[in-house]
């Protein structure tokens, strides 16, 4: 007798469980033949807010390790996708992509992960600085992540996109919440199942599938949300963005024309962009001729 | 009711509670409704602070927290009363001046209660003389569980009577009761004992205030109400943290109890951090953005 294949239903990933939308809404994902593939969650708000309130949750525990402990995980999670490699070609394959197109991705994705566990404990020291001032203070500037960060990822790089919005977030020491590409959502899930198996704590990463035009307000009009990573939003739309997130001084940035198979993100900038510099001013004794004594 | 035998009037049947509760957490309460919930439970709360660590500092900001919930919003009511050791009495009663707003205090050795009766005496004494206008105490819980109830019962009518004019009300701490067979004869004991409140818990012990326990106590007061005609007040304490779970509360009371309840007079809330959570949703109310914790005073 002929086995009945099991098929997989496609959930979010939210605060390290994979529920199915509050809304039960979803969309049929088909290819190009016009047959249906899988059933997608079409996230509502509701689903948005809980994933915030999952972030803002998971951030002191996630902000607090250290760099070199972030950098573990970061490299875990290419460890964990090395072993699920096939399932996110064939995933992509599903979804009509050709199949050197796919294999590159899953690859190029894998060392992305790499890439970024090698900033974790280091871009600090790159961006720190010790400040000369005509004051008897030592004084020195840090970065230290912004918060909670909701990105919408590329449309047409459904994996590549996705882990480089979020490692250049966690690898900073921020949490995540990213909407995936509607077009081709399903292997951003599976990332989620991924991220969740590789000793990222649940909260730091959260995935949603939906549409982004329903979300974007929601995205920027929400006050515990400290930062909007927009790469590819039109420009009417970017404005709304960022006069609505204004109301809590969101950070919004937008990267336009970013290939991000070719590694147009492979760059520290993107972890800086999601980062606040503190200045601390500590008082030291008088300087003398022979110089400052700290 | 058989109390005087002490023997449980009602088995309680535990499917049937939770079916309830489940069925009354499904009620949904939104725009001027959840408005007037939302300012109504606030105006409810025991802002609470009962650590170790503390200081006349930390009880003057919240007191003012209590007068002055959140300024930039108009018409927030203040809270019900602060809740505080003995030791800080005076101090809070200071503070709070004639706001109307209650002061609180634990007393009988909270939050274990495993002292003898003389100084569970005293300790309430201490804070009835320094002003407090309601005295929480705990039961021994060990002496319940033990079986000796009579001792329960005399315990509580002692510390009634050294409440004089203060408000008692009794924390069963329901954590450590195991069933809710015991939870409904331990509070038919403190009512019967003189309870002015019944309330769940210290807030030192999980499982805190959890909602099927809420509604046991409930049943048990309108219970007693039907018997004696006398109103007993209820206080759920610990694990209320979100401003749902404090109007799924409100929900419980008036379908149990009705409307009379609905008052800080019959109904508070023991907690610490749901304040900011219900001012966060009327913010929100107003305003039409989730807000973040970021903009609300912590104490």
């Amino acid at each position: 007798m002929e086995r009945i294949e099991v098929l997989k239903t496609y959930k979010l990933y939210i605060g390290g469980q994979f529920p199915r939308t509050e809304s039960g809404r979803y969309y049929a994902l088909t290819n190009k033949q016009g047959a249906t593939i899988a059933n997608v969650c079409l996230a509502s708000r509701k689903d948005f807010r809980n994933a915030v309130v999952a972030a803002r949750g998971a951030f002191a525990g996630w902000s607090s390790r250290s760099g070199y402990n972030r950098s573990q995980i970061l490299y875990r999670i290419a460890e964990m996708m090395e072993g699920r490699k096939q399932q996110l070609v064939d995933e992509l394959l599903l979804q009509g992509i050709s199949k050197s197109s796919a294999t590159k991705q899953v690859e190029t994705g894998i060392d992305h992960w790499v890439y970024f566990a090698g900033w974790c404990d280091k871009y600090q020291q790159v961006f720190s600085a010790v400040n000369p001032v005509q004051s008897s203070h030592f004084n020195f500037s840090v970065p230290e992540p912004t918060g909670v960060v909701v990105a919408i990822a590329s449309q047409d790089s459904p994996l590549v996109s996705v882990i480089d919005l979020i490692a250049a977030a966690i690898a900073g020491g921020n949490t995540i919440i990213v909407l995936a590409s509607s077009k081709y959502p399903l292997c951003a899930i599976t990332l989620g199942e991924i991220i969740a198996t590789s000793d990222v704590s649940g909260g730091v990463v959260n995935i949603l599938t939906g549409k982004p035009e329903e979300l974007l307000g929601q995205f920027a009009s929400h006050m515990d949300v400290n930062a909007l990573v927009l790469p590819e939003i039109a420009n009417d739309l970017l404005t709304k963005a960022k006069l609505e997130g204004a109301n809590n001084v969101k950070r919004v940035h937008h990267y336009k024309n970013t290939n991000w198979e070719r590694g147009d993100f492979l760059q520290p900038y993107p972890i800086m962009d999601l980062q606040e510099i503190k200045t601390t001013w500590h008082p030291i004794e008088q300087i003398g001729s022979s110089g400052s004594k700290y | 009711m058989s109390i005087r035998n002490f023997i449980p009037t009602a088995t309680i049947d535990q499917t049937g509670i939770e079916e309830r509760v489940a069925r009354l957490n499904s009620r949904s309460i939104k725009k001027e409704s959840k408005v007037f919930a939302l300012k109504m439970a606030l105006n409810m709360i025991d802002l609470t602070t009962l650590e170790g660590k503390d200081t006349p500092g930390k009880v003057k900001q919240m007191c003012y927290k209590a007068m002055h919930p959140h300024d930039a919003l108009p018409g927030i009511p203040t809270v019900a009363a602060v809740c505080v050791y003995p030791t800080f009495v005076a101090l809070a009663k200071k503070e709070l001046g004639n706001s109307g707003v209650k002061v609180a205090s634990v007393a009988t050795a909270f939050p274990a209660g495993q002292s003898s009766r003389d100084i569970k005496l005293r300790d309430t004494k201490i804070a009835v003389d320094a002003g407090a206008d309601e005295i929480d105490m705990v039961i021994s819980r060990g002496k319940f569980l033990a079986g000796e109830y009579a001792f329960v019962y005399d315990e509580i009518a002692a510390i009634k009577e050294a409440c004089k004019s203060s408000r008692l009300k009794v924390i069963l701490e329901t954590g450590e009761l195991s069933t809710l067979d015991n939870v409904r004869l331990a509070s038919e004991i403190a009512m019967q004992a003189g309870a002015d409140f019944i309330k769940t818990s210290t807030g030192k012990i999980q499982p805190a205030a959890t909602a099927p326990v809420t509604l046991v106590m409930l049943e048990a007061i309108r219970d007693y109400y039907y018997e004696t005609g006398r109103m007993v007040g209820m206080k759920p304490a610990g694990g209320i943290s979100t401003a749902k779970a404090a109007l799924q509360n409100l929900v419980m009371v008036k379908e149990t109890l009705g409307a009379t309840w609905l008052s800080n007079l019959w109904f508070r809330f023991g907690a610490s951090s749901l304040a900011n959570d219900v001012l966060m949703q009327l913010a929100k109310e107003a305003e039409g953005r989730y807000q973040s914790g970021d903009y609300f005073s912590k104490d």
